[in-house]
């Protein structure tokens, strides 16, 4: 299995500042079933990371360690030179799955207001600041109009574009999503990759799992995954149709 | 008017009752929000029914019932979090077999003394016409736990109602909340079993707060319709039972279901969309 290493800069990012995420020998997994074995990757700040690869392929598994809800089987992992699930305020992590947003008597407006909750507290009092913060991602994800709907009454779409602005409006450095584009329409999708583009130039580092290649290649870095690394490289490098090929198992047509 | 004031100003024991039952009906409408947005019926359920052993043995050994309440809903907390946490068995099973298990065990514990037949009646539905002063202070001091709890830990309870992960990751512990979240259940339990019994104070945490969830848009409008729903229960359940002789604690529970299946019609024919009210986790 051919690899391509991702270690053009290692050495300049040891420094922890700017790297942001920094994984050697990392085995990703639940309980003693590894999914994913031998991960190696130092992303820095300010980069785009994009997983690509099928369901099951390890992508939601590698998120879930980069935030600290699944332990690493081994290896080593750290964001920021810290552990993970030690930095809440700085990092903002966006799940694939809701697990009871149908049934909750919350407004839109409330969901996105949970993204300043590492950052006041438990007990701190939200400012103007967070409010504003809260408006500017609504704005950013078209929702602005629906802040007092309740999240029941939003379309599968609109309550994407809720979530995501709750991502947007924790002001992270580093922003964690799997799979954010799924359910949204073309608008949307729009939105969506503008709002990162705002991300990235006031210096967040993003790391997205997606299914969606063009997606994949608008970034930095590009990991391909089968319940093992098949590439890691830049887009050109890596969305190649051979190792796409290897990554889904079907021909994918060149693009 | 007199038939429906009278009655609580001309005995003292009708308006102890509907004194506790509005504190319980405020403690359920709080504690009842998390239960049903949170799916944890299932496990609420089990505290109410692992309580009668402990109780059955407190009144054995001549010690408060309130006592052998909490030691039992702890040692049920800890047995189905021990069985969750060690086994792959389905918490499903795990629970049901420790509920039914706890539930054997209080009955034999009954069946060994003849003289508790009484005492079974009134743990089971609760003796809402013959509450102490004592156990209305008692439910004051819940209702004052409860509201600082749930205030000091709004932001990570609202958090594990939307997504337990995402309260991970925000950095609020899910675990460790969780189990406050279950502590106040079982803290619920055991102060409103002597009020409305532990057959029926679970009616009292799901059918107000189910009503609450089918009309609010905001988890604290949820809790004050909940609270209004349940204080109606009490008062309209009290009257009936004054008027019909019929057995209070259970009028009060059949005035919230109907209430909530009241509620519950209306909103259908006004065509709003029904939610699901899950009494389960969609996934775990």
């Amino acid at each position: 299995m051919k690899k391509l290493m991702y270690e053009t800069d290692t050495r300049q990012v040891s420094s922890e500042d700017t790297a942001c995420l920094n994984a050697q020998h990392l085995n990703i997994g639940y309980n003693h079933d590894t999914v994913v074995a031998d991960i190696n990757l130092a992303l820095k700040v300010g980069q785009s990371l994009a997983l690509v690869g099928t369901n099951g392929s390890g992508k939601t598994t590698f998120l879930k360690t980069i935030v600290g809800l699944q332990r690493p089987l081994g290896g080593r992992i750290t964001s920021f030179g810290r552990n993970p699930g030690s930095l809440p305020h700085r990092i903002a992590y966006l799940s694939q799955f809701h697990v009871s947003g149908f049934v909750l008597p919350l407004r839109a407006i409330d969901v996105v207001s949970m993204g300043r909750f590492s950052s006041i507290g438990l007990l701190g009092r939200a400012t103007k600041q967070d409010e504003e913060l809260v408006s500017e991602a609504m704005q950013m994800m078209g929702i602005d109009n629906l802040a007092n709907s309740p999240l029941w009454y939003l379309s599968g779409g609109q309550q994407q574009r809720t979530y995501i602005a709750q991502v947007l409006a924790h002001r992270a450095d580093l922003l964690v999503l799997d799979e954010p584009t799924a359910g949204l329409d073309t608008a949307g999708q729009e939105l969506f990759s503008q709002a990162m583009k705002t991300e990235l130039s006031r210096g967040a580092t993003l790391i997205t799992a997606t299914h969606d290649i063009k997606e994949a290649a608008a970034c930095d870095v590009v990991m391909l995954l089968a319940r093992q690394v098949v590439a890691i490289g830049s887009a050109q490098d890596v969305l190649t149709p051979d190792l796409l090929l290897k990554t889904f198992g079907i021909q994918i047509p060149h693009h | 008017m007199d038939w429906f004031i009278t009655p609580f100003l001309a005995n003292g024991f009708m308006l102890h009752a509907l004194l506790a039952g509005v504190l319980v009906s405020v403690t359920c409408a709080v504690v009842g929000t998390f239960v049903v947005l949170r799916g944890l019926a299932f496990i609420g359920d089990a505290i109410a029914h692992g309580v009668l052993p402990g109780i059955a043995i407190a009144i054995l050994l001549g010690i408060p019932a309130i006592i052998g309440a909490a030691i039992g809903s702890v040692v049920m907390l800890s047995g189905i979090s021990l069985i969750t946490l060690k086994s792959r068995l389905s918490s499903d099973t795990a629970i049901w077999l420790s509920f039914v298990g706890m539930l054997a065990l209080g009955v034999i514990i009954v069946s060994r003394s003849a003289s508790f037949s009484g005492d079974l009646v009134s743990i089971l539905f609760g003796e809402i016409l013959g509450v102490s002063i004592q156990a209305i202070i008692i439910q004051v001091i819940a209702v004052i736990i409860i509201g600082a709890v749930t205030i000091i830990c709004a932001r990570p309870f609202l958090l594990l109602c939307f997504d337990p992960e995402q309260a991970q990751v925000a950095g609020f512990s899910a675990r460790l909340y969780h189990y406050i979240m279950l502590a106040l259940i079982a803290l619920t339990i055991v102060v409103s079993f002597q009020t409305v019994g532990i057959l029926l104070v679970f009616g009292m945490l799901l059918a107000p707060a189910g009503a609450g969830a089918l009309i609010a848009r905001r988890i604290g409008a949820m809790m004050t319709w909940a609270a209004v729903f349940g204080a109606l229960s009490i008062y309209f359940g009290l009257l009936a039972s004054y008027h019909l002789n019929i057995a209070a604690s259970a009028a009060v529970v059949l005035v919230a279901v109907f209430i909530f299946f009241i509620v519950f019609t209306m909103q259908t024919l006004r065509g709003q969309p029904v939610r699901r009210i899950e009494l389960r986790p969609p996934h775990e």
